[in-house]
């Protein structure tokens, strides 16, 4: 995340400074204002400069991961992976900046609790991509399975074709962006963070979301208990409009029109709770 | 969880019986209890046979696998065979060729115009005797151990045909033995076979049901009531895809499941789309699994696949 600089009107939306808070206390997982130091002191220092390719056709899945460390702790900063063949739990718990690109798919759990690495993967994704990732970018070009992003805290996860169902259960941060279309149950419990759908969605989208945000450019199926339709603003047009450029996704409908959905606020947990407590769930 | 996997060539005929195996292995880690096959050959009489439109091929066992065990079992076997060669004898069925490819499983290629519900009967009249399947074209095997092991035990691989399902299972919900294990056969009607990954729920009140109205069950595997639902259908005049849909809204719980007929290849995936499929479709060839990974074991090159959608049936054509 080094070299990322912060921007007045980003940080303004708060899009770079999101809180995440427990009821055993506040906790703040990252603060773009000592991003220089949010660094794991068990992560490798790397140079992009330094490139390495290698194939996976006849590799393991742990092998492969092993392989990409070992070119890290090597100094290497840009690795390219030939021929994964879907194979699950690749690409899997890295730490630190990195450059990481797949020429193939990934099975189940690719690119799974990723903190700092930017990765494209060439093809396809499987169940429970990028699950609990935490920052940096992963890209997909083509479709992706199901439960794409769950419980994501940060970072930019793309899916440029379609994606199956409960794309982003439990999202706790960060953004997915989706090309295409996605399944039921999207945004399933979500709590924070941002979902852009430039296709369709199925039925129960935001079903029981806490907070955070869903745009949609396609049909809707049906929304979810608890979510509602809002008013878009000129803040949420700046930042779709800058999302889908970075990433070269071009909803039919254009970003203008748009749709957005919020959690209406309205479930039990809202309705029994002081406003102090209802912080804490928060 | 379970693993099913699914292909179908269209206008051509292949190796379905390595590809079909390559793909269940490749799906081991979903089930190690059991492995199941679902062939479907060039018709009348299946794989070999092309001499007459009243052939069929009969996949039977004669005992459970833990029955191996007793002192006696294989003069009980032996006497098991006669009585179904007698029976069948009797029917006016002529056995055109037998092969036993275990002590307990047998294949009858057979020429019979008769009805194909009193024939089950008779062959399941005798002691420990089921029938796996009978049809034209499906030759169902079933077995414990993984898809190498039951694919070596009864030469699957190089079985040449247009279309095959299968299945590699976990036992969840009954008893790890062959009679539990997938694919299941809509009997009695010929080529219908159906493999499932999932779980139903108002399994017990169907079944009681479909009981009701004369279907028989040899399991209380959940999964076998869908080959029955679907053969049921078929019964009341549905085609496969109008049956398909309809289960969508009548069987309850989560579930992806495969079904396979004489010249089709049907999926349908509940409404909470709960259970994973991946599917992969160019002009000749389409292949389904519920992991990728089973379809990158028969494609080397980088294709194409997605998942279908909550609700989703799709029926293809050989």
């Amino acid at each position: 995340m080094a070299g990322v600089k912060p921007r007045g009107k980003a940080h303004a939306m708060g899009l770079h400074d999101e809180r995440l808070a427990g009821r055993g206390g506040e906790q703040l997982f990252f603060k773009a204002a000592e991003e220089e130091n949010f660094t794991y002191p068990w992560s490798f220092e790397v140079d992009f400069a330094r490139s390495a390719e290698f194939d996976a056709l006849d590799m393991e899945a742990s092998a492969i991961n092993l392989e990409i460390r070992r070119l890290m702790q090597d100094g290497v900063g840009s690795i390219t992976v030939k021929n994964p063949r879907a194979r699950h739990g690749v690409g899997v718990g890295f730490l630190n900046r990195l450059r990481l690109r797949f020429e193939g798919s990934l099975g189940y759990f690719g690119c799974g609790l990723s903190d700092g690495p930017n990765i494209h993967i060439s093809g396809r994704v499987g169940w429970s991509c990028a699950e609990n990732m935490m920052a940096g970018t992963i890209v997909v070009e083509k479709n992706a399975g199901s439960t794409f992003g769950a419980a994501i805290r940060g970072g930019d996860l793309v899916c440029k074709g379609d994606v199956g169902s409960r794309t982003g259960i439990d999202q706790k941060g960060g953004n997915i962006l989706v090309g295409g279309r996605t399944g039921a149950f999207s945004g399933f419990m979500m709590q924070r963070g941002r979902m852009v759908i430039c296709g369709d969605a199925g039925k129960n989208l935001g079903d029981s979301m806490y907070d955070g945000t869903i745009y949609v450019g396609g049909k809707v199926a049906g929304l979810g208990v608890d979510c509602v339709e809002a008013e878009m603003t000129d803040a949420d047009l700046q930042w779709l409009t800058a999302k889908l450029s970075l990433y070269d996704l071009n909803p039919a409908c254009g970003a203008a029109n748009m749709k957005k959905f919020v959690s209406g606020k309205q479930l039990w947990n809202y309705d029994n709770l002081e406003p102090a407590e209802k912080k804490l769930v928060l | 969880m379970c693993g099913i996997a699914g292909l179908i060539h269209r206008g051509k005929t292949s190796d379905i019986g390595s590809e079909m195996t390559s793909m269940l292995q490749s799906l081991k880690h979903r089930g190690p209890d059991s492995t199941g096959f679902a062939l479907y050959g060039r018709g009348s009489g299946g794989n070999d046979n092309d001499d007459g439109g009243n052939q069929h091929v009969m996949r039977f066992k004669v005992a459970e696998q833990e029955e191996m065990r007793d002192i006696d079992i294989r003069v009980k076997m032996r006497a098991r065979i006669d009585d179904v060669d007698a029976r069948l004898e009797k029917l006016g069925v002529r056995v055109l060729d037998k092969a036993q490819p275990t002590e307990y499983s047998l294949r009858y290629a057979f020429a019979y115009d008769g009805d194909m519900r009193a024939l089950a009967a008779q062959v399941e009249a005798v002691d420990s005797a089921e029938i796996l399947s009978i049809g034209r074209a499906l030759e169902l095997i079933k077995d414990m151990g993984d898809a190498g092991t039951v694919a070596a035990d009864y030469g699957i691989p190089g079985f040449t045909g247009t279309h095959a399902i299968g299945h590699t299972r976990m036992a969840t919900e009954s008893d790890v033995d062959i009679r539990s294990a997938h694919p299941y056969w809509a009997y009695p009607f010929n080529d219908i076979s159906v493999v499932h990954n999932g779980q139903l729920t108002n399994y017990w009140t169907f079944r009681r049901e479909m009981e009701r109205i004369g279907h028989r069950f040899v399991s209380d595997c959940d999964s076998e009531l869908i080959a029955v639902y679907i053969a049921e259908r078929i019964q009341r005049g549905d085609d496969l895809e109008a049956a398909m849909h309809r289960s969508i809204d009548e069987l309850d719980g989560v579930f992806t499941y495969l079904v396979a007929t004489g010249d089709q290849l049907g999926m349908a995936k509940d409404v909470m789309a709960a259970k994973p499929m991946v599917l992969y479709e160019s002009g000749d060839f389409i292949g389904l699994a519920s992991e990728e990974v089973a379809i990158r074991s028969i494609f080397p090159n980088e294709i194409e696949t997605w998942d279908p959608y909550e609700g989703e049936v799709k029926v293809w054509r050989a």
